[in-house]
């Protein structure tokens, strides 16, 4: 039982990771067509600035958890400001041209690793956090690390407030809106560039968050995080339904305990496997993936 | 005269090109459209009527110039020209089938004062159906909301297109009512293929033929040539709304 339990609140952490990523692949597809291959970098923005900053910019404060938070809050800033200027820069004039979209998204995913690597090594860092983070609870018998309920904390706040502003504010009407019909939206007399960017800048602080937590959870960061991650983000994203913000986060749940639960009762690496089977399940039963083309 | 027919034209559309694909669909359209009452954009199927009203809103890549009331709107935006008083209501309606009425109608705001009295006047089924979900609507309902969201603000000019568009006769004439009452708002252009409707509220007609305008002028006039109206649009000119 208590084995049970554990795999579950890690695969829930797990998932929450995935859906901090996805929850932005999600809409930014959605609204815009673009398949983001550069949402890793959004990720690996946050983890090292967030590092960097903790580590040398706030090295003078002896509190950990106030360096911690003060470089996960500087994290989340460059995350939102890099999203917002790649889509300014790069993918803006390349509107409604997917292909080279795509292309250049994967081109920015490459150059950042690579640029990550040359100016931090490959190798990975330690990432500090408080150090209860890395202690346990026990529930039921469970030692369960202290970490996982931030990172499942931390995910169901974001998809509150994501669900809140979508909901709730004339910015999240009209993404809502352009994820169904673009072209009507900009016909209501909508300026719809505006919500890209800042549907790149919502995306890119979620992608920060999870650079964050990611530190936490693996208690290192290296270059090639977000990429591995991304992989599962936009497996989550497919099942879930693109452009849905609640389908991403049903879709990470079910993956991440699904990747915990096969790896432990069936055998080390299966669950990867298993994960894909799912999404080819699902694509077959239900193409548009669980929510369908709306964004709730 | 030719001074006072240049003052009364709202809109002005000019040489107008539009490519999709390799099909060249629009081949140098030109029409003016006065200021006041309806103008009829008629036609048979796939000559180019959904095409000219979506190239003057921008929303398809094209070549001439559009005028309204003298301002060129070629280089703008298609949310900068809906934002000089343009509403549209398109083929097909494209509501928000995710999005409630209520929030169909709130996206379309942009005046300060929008008009829901006249929008509920209208149609009082829209009221009682705010929370309802878009995509859960009959097609007449979903029809209402399209209407509603070009009336909700004070539009000089609208582009209603094929508005009774697969709906039940019955529903016809209450949208040929309904369309009477906008022309008294605004300008209206109009494509539409019951000729009912057209007979019933339109001034001036442009029949499009291939890419290409075939012929402008009064309605009455046209429609009282049932051998032109034949030849031109290969239907009857009979048919009520």
């Amino acid at each position: 039982m208590s084995t049970f339990i554990l795999l579950t609140i890690t695969g829930l952490g797990l998932g929450a990771m995935y859906f901090l990523i996805a929850s932005g692949l999600s809409l930014i597809y959605g609204l815009m067509g673009v398949l983001n291959f550069a949402h890793g970098a959004f990720l690996t923005v946050g983890s090292y600035a967030s590092w960097w900053m903790s580590d040398h910019a706030f090295d003078g404060i002896h509190s950990l958890l106030l360096r911690f938070l003060l470089g996960a809050a500087c994290g989340l800033a460059a995350g939102a400001v890099f999203a917002a200027l790649v889509e300014l820069v790069l993918i803006r004039p390349l509107y409604q041209r997917h292909i080279e979209q795509v292309l250049v998204t994967v081109g920015l995913s490459l150059a950042f690793v690579a640029l990550v690597q040359g100016i931090w090594g490959t190798d990975a860092h330690p990432y500090a956090a408080p150090g209860w983070l890395h202690r346990t609870t026990t529930i039921f018998g469970a030692h369960i690390p202290n970490d996982r309920w931030i990172e499942i904390a931390t995910a169901a706040a974001v998809l509150v407030l994501l669900q809140l502003f979508l909901h709730r504010t004339r910015y999240g009407l009209i993404i809502r809106a352009g994820v169904e019909n673009r072209a009507m939206v900009t016909a209501l007399g909508i300026d719809v560039r505006k919500a890209f960017t800042l549907v790149f800048a919502l995306g890119g602080v979620a992608a920060a968050i999870a650079g964050v937590l990611s530190g936490v959870y693996f208690n290192t960061i290296d270059p090639s995080q977000g990429t591995s991650l991304l992989i599962f983000a936009f497996i989550v994203v497919v099942i879930g339904g693109l452009g849905s913000v609640g389908g991403s986060a049903v879709a990470a749940v079910v993956v991440g305990l699904l990747q915990q639960y096969v790896n432990y009762y069936a055998s080390s690496g299966i669950g990867d496997m298993a994960v894909v089977l799912l999404l080819g399940l699902v694509l077959l039963a239900r193409p548009r993936g669980l929510a369908g083309a709306f964004a709730t | 005269m030719a001074v006072a027919v240049e003052a009364a034209t709202l809109l002005e559309v000019k040489d107008l090109h539009v490519n999709l694909g390799q099909s060249h669909v629009l081949q140098g359209v030109s029409f003016a459209v006065r200021e006041g009452g309806v103008t009829a954009l008629l036609g048979r199927n796939g000559v180019g009527k959904t095409t000219t009203l979506r190239a003057i809103l921008g929303l398809v890549g094209r070549r001439g110039t559009v005028r309204l009331d003298g301002t060129d709107l070629t280089s703008l935006a298609t949310h900068r020209i809906v934002r000089r008083s343009v509403g549209y209501v398109p083929e097909d309606r494209d509501i928000f089938a995710g999005l409630t009425v209520e929030e169909n109608l709130r996206l379309a705001e942009r005046d300060a004062e929008p008009r829901y009295d006249l929008v509920y006047d209208l149609f009082p089924e829209l009221r009682q159906r705010a929370g309802q979900r878009a995509g859960t609507l009959s097609g007449g309902q979903q029809q209402m909301v399209a209407i509603a969201r070009a009336l909700l603000n004070d539009n000089r000019l609208l582009l209603v297109d094929e508005p009774t568009k697969g709906l039940a006769p019955a529903l016809v004439a209450d949208v040929a009512r309904v369309l009477e009452r906008l022309s008294e708002l605004a300008t209206v252009l109009l494509v539409e293929q019951n000729l009912g409707v057209v007979r019933r509220i339109a001034n001036d007609v442009v029949v499009l033929d291939q890419g290409r305008v075939v012929h402008t002028g009064d309605a009455r006039g046209l429609l009282a040539q049932p051998e032109l109206v034949r030849r031109l649009l290969s239907v009857s000119a009979a048919g009520q709304p």
